[in-house]
């Protein structure tokens, strides 16, 4: 198999781990959603977390992205 | 036509060699002096009236005082307050140096993985030298998590280890991948503006939504980086 072709399908196939991450995001805000439906004078207190959770969900998403590109251009 | 991966090379603006070594004043470099300035100013020149009813400028400067202050003593405690200095100038130099990175035709500092891994590696560094420091050798009791069956003990302490080490990597990752990312999105769709002409309104439009996205990226990448050296650091004092 020619390296460019293979190239290719290794980022194809880096990517697929983002779909654990859509997982993951929606999870975070899902639980935020509900805690401030149950309690909405709890969203300032939540309100951090819910950001640190995200922040931390898309690290990993670029993780996966950062090992795509490495195959792709490296 | 430049690819999406070449806003990230280095330039080198005044070349200086001290014996063998390159340490030249790059564009990373004019960045950085930037983003320290550009701090600087905005502080310094904010707090100078110390009006009772402040201006904006300086509504600003306390503002983001008091969500540093905030967050370190939440996270941290009452003794984390000597660390404060520390965590508000790692903010703020993330913070600008994430946010002139956005502004055309100029660099992003923190896009390079030996800049995150110094940042990171100054934290790991300085949080165990800490912990150390405070605890002597009980900080090792830091990896036996309270309440382990002796029989558990082989397989997670060195998990406990591998997880503790591998902190400054990903730190240093996280800040490293996000701006780098960002950017490249960015830079392959105005690719697509020009390569579509008439069409191109489309990828400008993703353009658009996209940079609003790096503007929310770069403030919470700084605030993420804070948060957790505060957090680091309070396991580092407190041992659990």
């Amino acid at each position: 198999m020619e390296v460019a072709a293979a190239k290719l399908i290794g980022a194809g196939l880096a990517v697929i781990g983002l779909s654990g991450v859509g997982i993951g995001i929606g999870n975070v805000f899902a639980s935020f959603i509900t805690a401030v439906g149950r309690n909405p004078a709890a969203r300032p207190i939540v309100l951090p977390y819910t950001f640190l959770g995200f922040a931390l969900v898309e690290a990993v998403a670029l993780y996966a992205l950062l090992i795509a590109f490495l195959v792709l251009f490296g | 036509m430049a690819g999406p991966l070449e806003q990230f090379e280095i330039k080198t603006l005044v070349p200086i060699h001290i014996g063998g070594v390159d340490a030249s004043f790059t564009n990373a470099s004019l960045f950085m002096v930037v983003a320290v300035t550009a701090v600087t100013l905005f502080l310094t020149i904010g707090m100078r009236k110390r009006e009772m009813v402040p201006g904006r400028w300086q509504s600003m400067s306390e503002l983001i005082y008091q969500f540093v202050a905030g967050m370190v003593r939440e996270n941290v405690g009452n003794e984390g307050r000597a660390y404060f200095p520390f965590i508000f100038t790692l903010f703020m130099f993330i913070l600008f140096a994430n946010l002139i990175g956005l502004l055309p035709y100029s660099f992003t500092v923190t896009s390079h993985i030996i800049v995150t891994f110094a940042l990171a590696g100054v934290v790991f560094v300085g949080v165990t030298i800490i912990a150390l420091v405070k605890h002597g050798l009980k900080f090792f009791s830091y990896f036996v998590p309270h309440g382990t069956p002796v029989v558990m003990m082989p397989l997670l302490v060195p998990i406990e280890v591998i997880s503790y080490l591998a902190r400054p990597v990903t730190l240093a990752l996280r800040l490293f991948a996000n701006m780098t990312a960002g950017h490249t999105m960015l830079k392959v769709f105005a690719g697509f503006v020009i390569l579509l002409g008439v069409f191109g309104v489309a990828p400008m439009v993703v353009i658009v939504a996209l940079y609003g996205l790096e503007l929310l990226v770069a403030l919470l990448q700084a605030y993420v980086f804070a948060i957790l050296t505060s957090l680091y650091l309070h396991d580092a004092l407190h041992l659990h």
